[in-house]
């Protein structure tokens, strides 16, 4: 085997063996399935758990008018609040709604009474129900017409159509959203999280004293790469072993908790929480986000994503290699750190501009200049991006990893020798054009 | 035929030359002595020797060859401050080392079973480096110098921070090692190691080599001509061929003590003549200067000059 390749099995063996790698395998997974698994489960468990709602109306209208909902049970009572209060006191059901003599035009002092905060789930259900059966006074108090009224109704959805390379193709802007997202969040935490890696392997073999005795076997840049890419493919064996797990976790635990046949009534329910759309409606929305899915260019996401990721992670992780080579201590290393993390943040902070205007000259700089662009590349590949443009950022990222991987071994080949030296900008300057 | 040969090897760090046109010459089998004060250019010397910098001007020459990457495998170096994965098991680390040094799988496998079994460490493989005591540390470090039979072996101040035990097991593994063909440098500036273990010495300062050769004739050559000579009675009369330079007389149940110095022409043996004619002698020893003198003497005079 190669020396580098040596290198790469040893930076990629001890950390994978870690106990901390192995947790952290394991945990992941489970939180991201908990993410995901979690808030369905509340949905449906809510779902199935109705709340019995007493009902004091004054008016004496609302009776047979006031529609039930998933989960909010209207139960009409005697009109006699004092006695209503009185049961709930004894807690025969979750709230009593009051509903005092009122001019419908203008409904006012409606009240809740609970012995705890309700949920807003509740309060929404009961809002919109009266509102339904006062809405519905109103529309035949006017006189008009249901079916007009229904006609009337506007319910617009615009289709995008992306038409570049002369092909229609339907585009959903969310789907692009969410994909951009993902995308630039993961290259950015994976940057920190691996590239803080590299740092610290270096200043643990500067302050353990045994860099001297591996590079009188090897040259100090093939240490470097060594250790770049051992680490590196440490974060990707993380990765799939999170993505393998989240799969199988996410599936076993739908499966175990019975939500995995979400019937419509469900979706439905869960549609009405948000807004008040009909069941067809949803549905709909639904196959929209599944075409939508399928409209975007997979093949040419994960293209690019890889490169991106791997592309970016050279060019930051060399750089933190050479901030590794210059310290003593963690601590040392703090105040070359910074410089180096702000270019990351600062992609990460633009994306919300980017997002407004994924063809603005903000976003065409940011993701053309090396340092920012594989985080903000990425969220502007889901809504496409001109060839020329993508061609020109990958070949100038190629250049800067290029560029950055030489200036760092430069610093770290005398960096790596350095003890207790006091370092600063200016010393890495002349580090860097020093002769070998 | 010596071993390693550097020519005119100099070196600069910026505006500070660290070694000025320094050409040396270490003959196979022996245990060179690399001496001079701190930052006397040692270690950068060392390092070039090493391939880990390079020099601006000058060559180096392993077996009469230009040093190259291929010669690493031929080189053992022990660095002064030098460490191992703490985390990592011995075994492995040794396994890591010894292929990084260009040696087979295989081969640093039976390589370390050797020296575990020399060393007395066999059941160690599975050890963690920083579950050992100090001691036990340094033998480990002192295998990942030897483990792929170097014919140089480099050790820049072994002995510091190594305990007495350990200390006489490594003095006795140099002297094995160079029976089986190896040469050794030792950069130091312990002069008890240099007088009990080199048998050449060069000796640097500020960036220049000042002194080098084989131990003995070095000594010869800064040998005062003085004599210390203990005898019992009266010395009459003086001679001109030598000087008495200290005179303790009777101390000691009517023994004197005379240091005396002469010049180069006279031989001890007529010296020892005039006094066998005149006293009783009890010892007759010629000064030699302890390589401590000769070191003190040269980086000193060095600085006087300036």
């Amino acid at each position: 085997m190669s020396k580098t390749g040596l290198i790469i099995q040893r930076e990629y063996l001890t950390r994978v063996r870690k106990k901390s790698f192995i947790i952290m395998s394991i945990l992941g997974p489970v939180l991201f399935a908990m993410l995901m698994v979690v808030p369905i489960w509340l949905m449906t468990r809510d779902g199935g758990e109705s709340r019995t709602i007493a009902v004091v109306d004054e008016n004496a209208y609302f009776a047979g008018k006031l529609k039930n909902t998933g989960s909010i049970v209207f139960d009409f009572r005697e009109n006699d609040i004092a006695l209503a209060r009185q049961q709930l006191e004894e807690r025969m059901f979750y709230g009593v709604l009051h509903l005092p003599l009122m001019d419908f035009n203008k409904p006012e002092g409606i009240r809740l009474y609970a012995d705890r905060n309700p949920s807003m789930d509740v309060m929404m259900g009961i809002e919109r129900s009266l509102g339904k059966v006062i809405e519905d006074f109103r529309i035949e108090e006017a006189g008009i017409d249901r079916e007009i009224l229904k006609k009337l109704n506007a319910n617009i959805s615009v289709q995008t159509i992306n038409i570049s390379k002369g092909e229609e193709k339907e585009s959903s802007t969310g789907v692009a959203t969410a994909v951009g997202y993902v995308a630039s969040l993961l290259i950015y935490f994976f940057i920190l999280f691996y590239g803080v890696q590299i740092m610290r392997g270096v200043i643990e073999e500067k302050s353990n004293r045994i860099v001297e005795v591996i590079i009188s076997s090897v040259r100090p840049f093939q240490l470097m790469l060594g250790k770049i890419i051992g680490i590196g493919a440490v974060g990707l064996t993380q990765f799939l072993i999170w993505a393998v797990f989240t799969v199988i976790i996410y599936s076993g635990a739908i499966a175990i908790l019975g939500i995995n046949n979400l019937d419509t009534d469900q979706i439905q329910q869960m549609g009405q929480m948000t807004s008040t759309t009909s069941a067809g409606e949803t549905e709909q929305m639904v196959q929209e986000v599944f075409k939508a899915i399928g409209t975007i260019n997979i093949p040419l996401i994960l293209f690019s994503f890889l490169f991106y990721f791997l592309g970016a992670y050279l060019l930051y992780g060399s750089l933190f290699a050479a901030i590794g080579s210059a310290a003593d201590t963690d601590s040392d290393a703090q105040q070359f750190q910074l410089p180096v993390t702000i270019p990351l943040i600062i992609s990460i902070v633009v994306l919300g501009a980017v997002l407004k205007d994924p063809d603005g000259s903000l976003a065409f700089w940011m993701s053309i200049i090396p340092l920012f662009s594989p985080v903000v590349m990425m969220m502007r590949i889901p809504f496409g991006v001109p060839v020329w443009q993508l061609m020109l950022s990958m070949g100038l990222l190629v250049g800067g990893f290029i560029f950055t991987t030489w200036m760092a071994g430069r610093i770290y080949r005398i960096g790596v020798l350095m003890h207790g030296a006091k370092v600063n900008y200016k010393i890495l300057a002349k580090w860097l054009f020093m002769k070998n | 035929m010596n071993i390693l040969v550097t020519k005119d090897l100099s070196k600069n760090y910026g505006d500070f030359l660290a070694l000025d046109s320094v050409s040396l010459s270490i003959p196979e089998q022996s245990i060179f002595g690399l001496l001079g004060p701190n930052g006397a250019g040692k270690t950068t010397l060392i390092r070039i020797i090493n391939q880990i910098i390079f020099a601006d001007r000058g060559e180096v020459l392993f077996k009469g060859e230009k040093l190259s990457q291929k010669h690493i495998s031929g080189i053992g170096y022990l660095p002064e401050e030098r460490g191992l994965y703490k985390k990592m098991k011995v075994g492995e680390q040794l396994m890591y080392l010894g292929q990084l040094k260009g040696l087979s799988r295989k081969e640093t496998n039976e390589r370390i079973r050797y020296w575990f079994k020399r060393f007395d460490m066999t059941g160690w493989w599975e050890k963690k480096v920083e579950d050992l005591s100090k001691g036990m540390q340094q033998k480990v470090q002192f295998i990942t110098t030897v483990l792929h039979d170097p014919k140089l072996i480099i050790l820049d101040e072994p002995f510091s921070g190594f305990d007495p035990i350990n200390a006489n097991l490594i003095r006795d593994e140099i002297f094995e090692l160079r029976r089986n063909g190896a040469s050794v440098i030792f950069s130091t500036h312990r002069m008890e190691t240099v007088e009990e273990l080199c048998d050449h010495i060069a000796l640097i300062n500020k960036s220049k080599k000042i002194l080098d050769g084989p131990k003995h004739e070095i000594k010869d050559a800064h040998k005062s001509h003085s004599f210390i000579i203990e005898y019992k009675g009266e010395l009459e009369g003086t001679s001109d061929f030598f000087e008495v330079l200290h005179e303790a007389p009777g101390a000691f149940q009517g023994i004197t003590k005379m240091e005396v110095k002469t010049s180069p022409q006279v031989r001890s043996t007529d010296l020892l003549k005039f006094f066998i004619d005149r006293v009783e002698i009890i010892s007759f020893q010629e000064r030699i200067p302890s390589m401590s003198e000769i070191f003190i003497r040269k980086v000193q005079g060095e600085t006087n000059h300036e």
